[in-house]
């Protein structure tokens, strides 16, 4: 992190936590991304190591374990982990997701139960919205939950689960009412729940050290005391989890972008062709510049919407316009780090064709870039 | 248990560094400091020791004023305190003035046990443990790959070239260990915001009995006279093999005295 960014920082322990979270970034993710990409291995362990660090509870309260982080801070310890490895920074997101409904809408007696293991470290979470058939209009999915005694029984699969497979409990958004998006109710499911399984894992073009699978729900049988929020509020609940899950993202993009924008500047230091590094020939060199004036803008944009949300101020229209551009400049600079090394950035040898396809996926979770749209031009109109 | 554990800051090893062209000594100010690499592994066995155990561990740093980084990295791992010993007239001192001091701060604090690491990545003179345990009349037990405490003695593995021998002693005693020992804890987020709530007694020369004589550039026994830079790596030697390549190579080594 350069000097500038620490100097902004809000308060000593985010420029400790931050170093902490470099410190870490270098050591223990650095050295094994690409080996785990290619081998499509899930770093468990490594989450770990970052749980018992702290860093899997970072914005909730201090109460239950979490680290009290506004997200203008913890947001940046995303963006850092995901410089050095999108699916880590990315899978700290995911988590840190899943613990939003039980954190903003569980009771206190649930949160006291629940709360403290989720954000402790040792536990990992995922978050269950998308449907094969329900992506984008998520109010229409079809997971259904039948109230049976005090247990609900929910069938259905959910897809596109990072983490499916991988993680200790799931945050199930399921049908227990009408058809839309009242109908629809918010439970936490642990793991070992019996009917709850995960499929293979999906095989990607990027993230391939992320698990995504389809989760299946086959009888589950899921408590109704796992309820979170009342029946029918579940839609709330997961519209308000994704505001701050595409903050996350916006984040994770940034991160990306910086890794890509740092070795094509790096590369194109040491490059000569006709008698001068080719970051002088202003062909690249205003390529370059773009690069850093995408990051500066990305960055600056999803701290403001993070900012209005620490003070508790609405910032769905910042989170979605900051998911958006974020992540479409993300993409942008893979594209453009991979033509400043030219053909050696073609090939494998080279961390920047990784990016390329890693930044794809950003235009597309939590909302691709066109609902991003729709909620902006939505948020125009009223 | 009451373990003391020796800290020291040191330049980053993997950034450029220089010499101060007056003082001959490396000038700090141009560099990151932090904790000295090997001293992780001291804090973390003393960590260690005192879970297993009980006790408190405290840590003690000699250094310039403001080299607070070591010692912080110590408390944020969840040492308990920390004693920082800093006076300009300390500025200087050579492994024998060092370790004076030090065996001065140590007599203003109750311990059973003392660790450190065996070496700093700067000087790497590895004497100041030696020089300590001799100061302070207790038993040394030099590079320790692993440290077993029963009550009152101590069983440690020396790290040798051919494998490792066993030491005991009696307690109290200076211990320095080796990288093999354990594996250096991250602090944790918490432990960082605890860290700053620490008890921190910051201590002068005056205040440690410390003979300003005996210590800084004046007070050392050795003196760098002079310095020079490392050169450049040379591009070395090509040999195209043309049938006496394999001569020409074993000639290079036994110049080299490889074989």
């Amino acid at each position: 992190m350069d000097a500038a960014r620490r100097a902004l920082l809000p308060t000593e322990e985010a420029v400790a936590l931050l170093d902490l979270t470099t410190e870490l970034a270098e050591k223990e993710l650095a050295p094994r991304v690409s080996e785990y990409e290619e081998a499509h291995r899930f770093p468990r362990e490594l989450f770990r190591v970052l749980g018992r660090s702290g860093l899997l509870g970072l914005p909730y309260p201090e109460q239950y374990g979490g680290g009290a982080q506004p997200y203008e801070v913890y947001l940046q310890v995303v963006e850092e982990l995901s410089r050095h490895w999108l699916a880590v920074g990315m899978g700290v997101s995911v988590h840190t997701l899943s613990c939003h409904a039980l954190a903003h809408y569980g009771d206190e007696r649930q949160k006291e139960r629940w709360l403290p293991d989720m954000v402790g470290g040792e536990l990992l979470g995922a978050y269950c919205l998308s449907e094969p058939a329900h992506g984008s209009d998520a109010a229409h999915l079809g997971t259904r939950a039948v109230l049976d005694g005090d247990e609900y029984v929910v069938d259905g699969t959910k897809a596109w689960i990072t983490h499916g497979g991988e993680a200790d409990f799931y945050t199930v958004l399921v049908r227990t009412g009408e058809h839309g998006a009242r109908g629809i109710t918010a439970l936490l499911a642990d793991a070992q729940t019996p009917g709850l399984s995960a499929a293979p894992p999906e095989r990607k073009m990027g993230l391939r050290s992320s698990t995504t699978a389809q989760v299946r729900l086959e009888g589950a049988r899921i408590a109704a005391e796992r309820r979170l929020g009342a029946e029918g509020q579940g839609f709330a609940i997961a519209m308000d989890a994704l505001d701050a899950g595409r903050l996350g993202i916006a984040a994770c993009a940034v991160g990306l972008a910086q890794a890509a924008f740092d070795a094509a500047v790096s590369y194109a230091r040491d490059r000569v062709q006709f008698g001068k590094p080719i970051i002088e020939h202003d062909g690249v060199g205003f390529l370059l510049a773009d690069m850093a004036t995408r990051l500066e803008v990305g960055r600056a944009g999803y701290l403001a919407a993070a900012r209005l949300r620490d003070l508790g101020l609405p910032f769905t229209r910042q989170a979605a316009a900051a998911k958006l551009y974020c992540t479409d400049a993300a993409m942008q600079t893979a594209i453009d780090a991979v033509q400043v090394f030219g053909g050696y950035g073609y090939t494998t040898d080279f961390p920047v064709e990784r990016y390329l396809r890693e930044a794809k996926v950003l235009q597309i979770v939590e909302g691709t870039n066109q609902i991003q749209r729709r909620v902006i031009a939505r948020a125009l109109v009223r | 248990m009451k373990i003391v554990v020796l800290v020291k800051q040191v330049p980053d090893t993997w950034a450029e560094k220089r010499l101060d062209p007056d003082t001959l000594t490396v000038d700090r100010a141009s560099v990151d400091g932090l904790i000295n690499e090997m001293d992780e592994f001291a804090v973390e066995e003393a960590l260690q020791l005192a879970e297993k155990h009980g006790g408190e561990v405290t840590v003690v740093c000699m250094g310039p004023e403001g080299a607070t980084d070591a010692y912080k990295k110590a408390l944020q791992m969840g040492v308990d305190k920390a004693v920082f010993l800093t006076d300009p007239a300390l500025a200087g001192s050579d492994a024998v003035g060092t370790s004076y001091a030090l065996a001065q701060v140590l007599g203003t604090l109750e311990y059973d046990l003392v660790i450190l690491g065996s070496e700093a990545s700067d000087a790497r003179t590895s004497i100041v443990p030696a020089l300590l345990a001799e100061r302070l009349g207790l038993p040394q037990l030099t590079f320790a790959s692993k440290v077993e405490v029963d009550g009152t003695s101590i069983k440690i593995n020396r790290q040798t070239d051919y494998g490792h021998d066993v030491v005991e002693a009696g307690l109290p005693a200076v211990v320095s260990v080796v990288e093999k020992i354990n594996e250096p804890r991250y602090p944790s987020f918490k432990g960082i915001m605890a860290a700053k709530k620490k008890p921190v007694q910051t201590l002068d020369a005056a205040a440690a009995a410390i003979d300003t004589a005996r210590v800084g550039a004046v007070g050392s026994w050795s003196k760098v006279l002079d310095a020079t830079v490392t050169p450049p790596r040379s591009k070395g030697t090509i040999v195209t093999d043309e049938g006496s390549g394999g001569v020409e190579l074993a000639d290079f080594l036994a110049t080299k005295k490889f074989v």
